[in-house]
């Protein structure tokens, strides 16, 4: 396949509709429909309010804590929900692989944009709590859109290799929800990193490696607060703050060929 | 004359596809652990495709033909790329429609409209190019006042209606068929046979694989047996659906004779069938031809007199449908009276009107005349299967008298 042919006409025609349905079909039958795209990092934002701000009071070391909260959740419920809408993505396309050829990474990357576009939506929700709190938001503000193609690419890159594992071993899936619930807790999302690194700093910076984790931080940076301790400002050696990339690259690397190879018997598998 | 340059639309050589078929499942990971230690394979092979080459050219009408597990499927399914050949290659030359199931990717959720896009997208055309066809796919399925509605809740024949309807309006080159477009009721296989005759008169490649030489005859102008994986012929339309009968009919007779010589009749009431023969044209047979007369002949045997009785025959076909109920007794003259010994009864049907099938018959005897109460002392199913050949047109009809057809011009 010469990737030039990767988004031809065809493909991006089979794309385009695929998303569509996908979005269609995603609030269907609820009488709110597309609006819970915005109410529901609303009320989650009301919980984390009366939880974290008004009686635990963690957070207190960090400004505007609630949204601060609330962006990394939402970052993270992204990548949850890319990824598992990715996973089975091929299995659940099965009846269709059986019956007419197309390019199986299409299913793939359907999966996940339906969640990425919930992403920008829930986004505007968080931006405009930002406004709210009074957060004084400066251009820098915009390298949150790179950090969310990376957090995507990042996502994209393991549903790859989880779909295709996902047609021989069914088990994929829950392995996957278990992994998914251990690493949100190995993620500063509820917790400020600073309560790790007054333990550990290396275990805080071995944390902050992982890409979800570099991701959150740095956009609760650009975001919300500088208070938000991203990998760059606690690496000494800043050729460190690569790690999240080259893991990227090499999860992609992987799972692109994984894909390659096992993508040509789909059809018989599945 | 001019010389008219053929071109090859698509050229398969040497293709061979061989599946491995997992035992018990084998999808998880605990049975994969287990089948290690067991140093099980895991899976049994199948190979569908034995090394198969030919070429089609364009504006052929081919035919892929043979019986069930010969292949057929599988080769369809590789030549639209849908499974991948492990060996050899297929070129394909234009765009490639392939129609293996009507209505892929047609999800209840979306109304009739919405489904007719996305369809039309895994076919490869896009929203601007359905909206020129739009018009026409509606009007042929006809189902306007019905496209803004859910497809969940269009009857069966209204999605296959809109189904087959884009599938006819998609334009491209070479179009692969696969013989289930042809299911449905009986109005709906008359559309589909009707748009192969036009497919045909078009000048469009189309390949269509079928069990059904009445199309292969009437629609290819090519075709192709397959069996076990391999091409056994190439050749006409004709030389093949002629093929194709020569090479199904003697497995009729086998597969008859198999089951007529495993098949014990008990015995019951005192009664006991010796042998229950089909004759036709002087000679017993069990694969039977199309609108000649042939009788039934019961032989039995009885330990005693019984007096006056009747003798009952079913015939059902293949679907289990009865085509034929008869019998001694009722309003016939010849009032049945079962002795002591050995006797025979000869069932004559005159006019041979059952269509191209295989059938079996039901035996029953009762006790008993019209006048008093009948009482039910032997009865067996599947005491004869036989067959029979021959219908050339529309076999699929319950029954087949011979029909002759005049067309006239003008009023008569």
């Amino acid at each position: 396949m010469k990737l030039s042919n990767i988004f031809n006409r065809r493909n991006r025609i089979l794309l385009a509709e695929l998303v569509r349905t996908d979005f269609k079909l995603r609030y269907q039958a609820s009488t709110l429909g597309y609006l819970w795209s915005i109410l529901n990092p609303l009320l989650l934002f009301s919980i984390l309010y009366t939880v974290f701000d008004l009686f635990l009071g963690i957070g207190k070391g960090i400004e505007h804590y609630p949204v601060y909260l609330l962006l990394g959740i939402i970052l993270w419920r992204f990548f949850m929900e890319a990824t598992n809408n990715g996973l089975r993505a091929i299995v659940q396309r099965g009846g269709l692989l059986r019956k007419i050829n197309f390019p199986k990474y299409i299913v793939v990357i359907s999966g996940t944009i339906s969640s990425l576009i919930n992403l920008s939506l829930n986004l505007l929700v968080v931006l405009a709590f930002i406004l709210i709190n009074g957060v004084s938001l400066s251009w820098s503000a915009l390298f949150i859109i790179p950090l969310v193609l990376e957090l995507y690419a990042f996502a994209l890159a393991i549903s790859f290799f989880l779909s295709a594992v996902n047609v021989k071993f069914r088990d994929v899936g829950y392995l996957w929800d278990v992994f998914l619930q251990a690493a949100f807790y190995a993620t500063p999302i509820i917790y400020p990193i600073t309560m790790i690194a007054s333990k550990s700093d290396l275990i805080a910076k071995i944390l902050l490696i992982n890409p979800v984790a570099q991701v959150i931080q740095d956009a609760r940076y650009v975001l919300v607060t500088h208070d938000s301790i991203t990998l760059f400002s606690m690496v000494g050696n800043k050729l460190y703050t690569l790690a999240p990339f080259i893991i990227i690259a090499v999860v992609a690397v992987v799972a692109t060929l994984y894909f390659k190879k096992s993508s040509v018997k789909f059809a018989e598998h599945v | 004359m001019k010389k008219v340059k053929t071109e090859t639309a698509i050229e398969v050589r040497n293709v061979f596809k061989t599946f491995k078929i997992p035992l018990d499942g084998g999808r998880n990971i605990k049975q994969r652990i287990v089948q290690i230690f067991k140093k099980n394979k895991g899976y049994r092979e199948f190979s569908p495709l034995n090394g198969i080459s030919f070429t089609i050219n364009k504006g052929e009408f081919f035919g892929i033909v043979g019986r069930n597990g010969s292949g057929k499927s599988t080769l369809l399914k590789t030549m639209a790329g849908i499974y991948s050949a492990d060996k050899g290659s297929i070129k394909v030359n234009g765009k490639l429609v392939p129609f293996i199931e009507l209505g892929v990717g047609f999800n209840g959720e979306l109304t009739g409209r919405e489904n007719v896009y996305l369809n039309g997208a895994l076919l490869g055309f896009s929203r601007d190019e359905i909206a020129n066809m739009y018009d026409e796919i509606v009007e042929f399925a006809e189902l306007h006042d019905f496209m803004e509605e859910q497809l969940k809740n269009y009857s069966s024949g209204m999605q296959v209606r809109l189904a087959f309807s884009i599938a006819i309006q998609a334009k491209g080159d070479i179009l692969l068929l696969d013989e289930v477009l042809a299911v449905g009721d009986s109005a709906f296989q008359q559309k589909c046979y009707d748009y192969f005759g036009k497919l045909k008169r078009s000048g469009r490649t189309v390949v269509l694989v079928t069990h059904n030489m009445t199309a292969v005859e009437q629609y290819c102008s090519k075709a192709l047996l397959l069996e076990n994986g391999k091409v056994l012929a190439i050749g006409t339309n004709i030389q093949i659906a002629e093929k194709y009968r020569e090479i199904f009919i003697p497995d009729a007779a086998k597969a008859n004779a198999t089951d007529n010589a495993k098949k014990v009749h008990r015995t019951q009431g005192g009664l006991k069938i010796e042998a229950v023969d089909i004759v036709q044209g002087d000679v017993s047979t069990t694969v039977l031809r199309a609108f000649e007369p042939f009788t039934i002949r019961v032989t039995f045997r009885s330990d005693k007199k019984i007096g006056p009785g009747a003798c009952g025959v079913n015939i059902v076909n293949s679907r289990n449908v009865l085509v034929l109920a008869t019998g001694t007794g009722g309003r016939y003259d010849d009032e049945l009276s079962i002795k002591e010994g050995l006797s025979s009864i000869e069932f004559i049907v005159k006019q041979n009107i059952f269509t191209e099938d295989n059938y079996s018959i039901n035996l029953a005897f009762a006790r008993g005349d019209k006048n008093s109460s009948q009482e039910l002392i032997y009865q067996e199913t599947e005491v004869i299967k036989f067959s029979i050949r021959g219908v050339v047109s529309r076999p699929h009809s319950l029954v087949h008298p011979e029909v002759d057809v005049a067309i006239y011009k003008g009023k008569t």
